[in-house]
């Protein structure tokens, strides 16, 4: 499903530069939940944002579903995020004069979906995630949880490939990141695959593999025994 | 392409941020405002400059003759130059349609007399044209004709304020007056816009003061209008033709100043349509400088939108948004500000100027107004404003990297 070898990215600091990503290797099979663990600094937002198509390495490999990421046009680029991935932020990234239901169906007017047909999927998506009866509130009538979950029907309306998310719990209390967590491995179940950035040790621990990264390389990869997220809701 | 949903989100993005979006029009409004304002104000300058010349018709060409100052082929200088009758039929004939009217006048002094009444008027004999070139109108009766041309009748038709001269209260039409010693019969009564001293006149049949003053066919001035089509240098050209026939004619030095005179309101229309140039060019000038200023405001609030927005615009492209479509909003946003604020000012300025018009006629400035084509003219530098405006904007907006945008909190 996802392939990367020996991928670099330096960002410039002044004169110098800063060498973030310093050969990585990494492939995802379809179905897998994986967590990217690593303290800050240790590459790990930017390895995430380089699979996600938005920033670009400056050398090595990237396969996704078959095909080969390298010099995107910005057009291309925005043709690809859009089929294959869907993303879920930490700080939700909400269009905060759209209400849900229009936040939901953004993704899919960039595919060029028919009006009507936006709103059915929309609606389609946000009472997968419990929210249709607030379809039309603004983000900033909702909770946190409330708004990562529209955040993540967000993400699944244009049925991505992978979903990547980036500290998905990080603004949430830990009640909500459970209840977030358990709805992101029924996700999983479903059959979708899933990369996620964390610094939470409970929250990887809720992954089916753990990546670690330090000083831009991987120390350690594992799968480990999944702890589901509802024994603790 | 009409892009019904592109629509529904420059709407909501503008609706969202109403007063972002009526400062930003602000400036374009008020651009327009005083462009409007100025044009209008330029216009009603023009058009009082068109009504200092409305006496005669602003096409005419005046010929007197006087005395050669040089002699030439073995003609003797101070020799007197006496139009007659052959000339008038000579330039009708030599220019046919490149004349529209044509008249010729005796000109002289009357003592007219009413009853008990009497004053000294200048009388003007004169072909039925003269109505045309002068510009007079019939307030009573009638005008001279042809018949009164060819049977010679005595008949005058008076100034407006003549008939008040000499006739006090009472109505001078069919009655008869005395012009030196002589009975004609009133047959209508003119106004004329050139002032008092152009009502204050008395025209009778040009063949009857022929042949009352002298029984001769001379003229003491030849009075017309070119075809108004000409513009000012073919007229200027045809005046200049008409004197150097009637020169070559008299068998005059062609650099004699003085044998043979043109009068041309070419002249004239020449120097009033430089003004009106000048005056427009200025109007431009000013207009177009506080429309960049309008521009430029724009523009620069778009920028600021774009920077505000970059977090949004983050978002939309790592959803998919492609550059294309972050242009079309930004673009398309800036373009409708800038109609909707431009149309505003001119239809401000429009009432403004309706409403001011009365009071400013004593600033020479009469019936300030803006034409339909203005307004469409305005509409094309309005869009045209508004794309310039929003270029820039767009294009930073669009080259922003959503990961850059994303992490802009």
């Amino acid at each position: 499903m996802l392939k990367i070898s020996n991928l670099h990215k330096s960002y410039p600091i002044g004169d110098s530069s800063l060498h973030v990503l310093k050969g990585i290797d990494l492939s995802v099979e379809s179905g897998e939940m994986v967590a990217i663990m690593g303290s800050s600094g240790s590459g790990k937002s930017t390895l995430l944002n380089i699979i996600g198509m938005l920033d670009e390495a400056d050398s090595g490999d990237y396969v996704l579903d078959e095909v080969p990421i390298k010099d995107l046009t910005e057009k291309k680029a925005a043709i690809y995020r859009n089929k294959f991935l869907g993303f879920i932020f930490q700080s939700f990234n909400l269009i905060n004069y759209k209400d849900a239901l229009e936040n939901v169906a953004l993704p899919l007017y960039y595919q060029g979906l028919k009006r009507k047909e936006r709103q059915e999927k929309g609606k389609f998506h946000l009472e997968k995630v419990g929210l249709l009866e607030w379809a039309h509130h603004l983000p900033s009538e909702l909770s946190g949880g409330q708004k990562q979950r529209v955040a993540i029907a967000r993400a699944l309306a244009s049925n991505p490939k992978l979903l990547l998310a980036d500290e998905p719990t990080g603004a949430l209390d830990t009640q909500t990141s459970h209840e977030i967590m358990e709805f992101i491995q029924q996700l999983n179940d479903e059959g979708k695959t899933i990369l996620m950035v964390t610094h939470e040790e409970d929250i990887a621990s809720m992954c089916k593999r753990i990546v670690r990264l330090k000083d831009g390389i991987i120390i350690e990869d594992a799968f480990v025994n999944q702890v589901r997220a509802s024994e603790y809701v | 392409m009409f892009d019904l949903d592109l629509w529904r989100e420059i709407f909501q993005s503008i609706n969202m941020n109403r007063t972002r979006s009526l400062l930003s029009g602000f400036t374009v409004a008020f651009a327009i405002l005083l462009f409007t304002i100025l044009f209008g104000l330029g216009n009603g300058l023009l058009n009082t400059f068109a009504e200092g010349f409305v006496d005669d018709a602003n096409n005419s060409i005046g010929i007197w003759s006087g005395e050669t100052t040089k002699a030439y082929k073995g003609l003797q200088s101070g020799r007197r130059i006496q139009f007659t009758n052959e000339e008038y039929d000579f330039l009708k004939e030599e220019y046919g349609d490149k004349i529209e009217f044509i008249t010729s006048r005796v000109l002289k002094n009357a003592n007219v007399s009413f009853r008990g009444e009497k004053n000294s008027y200048p009388f003007r004999a004169i072909h039925p044209d003269n109505f045309h070139i002068e510009q007079n109108k019939i307030k009573e009766g009638r005008y001279i004709n042809q018949n009164d041309i060819i049977n010679k009748t005595k008949i005058a038709v008076i100034g407006r304020l003549v008939e008040e001269d000499l006739f006090l209260k009472t109505k001078a039409l069919g009655k008869y007056i005395n012009i030196n010693g002589l009975q004609y019969k009133v047959v209508g009564i003119f106004t004329d816009n050139g002032g008092d001293n152009e009502e204050r006149m008395v025209y009778i049949p040009l063949s009857t003061a022929q042949q009352v003053y002298g029984n001769n066919d001379y003229i003491d001035f030849m009075y017309l209008t070119y075809n108004p089509e000409m513009d000012s240098d073919e007229a200027l050209a045809f005046g200049n033709s008409i004197r150097k026939k009637l020169m070559n004619k008299f068998t005059v030095d062609p650099t004699d100043q003085r044998a043979i005179r043109i009068d041309n309101m070419a002249e004239g229309t020449k120097a009033v349509s430089a003004i009106k140039f000048a005056i427009a060019f200025l109007v431009l000038i000013i207009g177009f400088g506080t429309l960049i200023a309008g521009i430029v405001g724009v523009s620069n609030i778009m920028i600021f939108i774009v920077k505000e927005r970059t977090k949004e615009i983050g978002i939309r492209k790592a959803l998919g948004a492609q550059p294309k479509s972050i242009v079309s909003i930004i673009l398309i946003e800036s373009i409708l500000i800038t109609i909707l604020a431009g149309f505003a000012g001119l239809i401000i300025g429009m009432g403004v100027l309706e409403y001011a018009a009365p009071s400013l006629e004593k600033y020479f400035i009469k019936d300030p107004s803006v034409s339909l084509s203005t307004v469409i003219g305005a509409t094309i530098t309005l869009i045209a404003a508004g794309a310039i405006a929003g270029y820039l904007p767009a294009k930073k907006a669009s080259r922003i990297k959503p990961i850059i945008a994303l992490r802009d909190e």
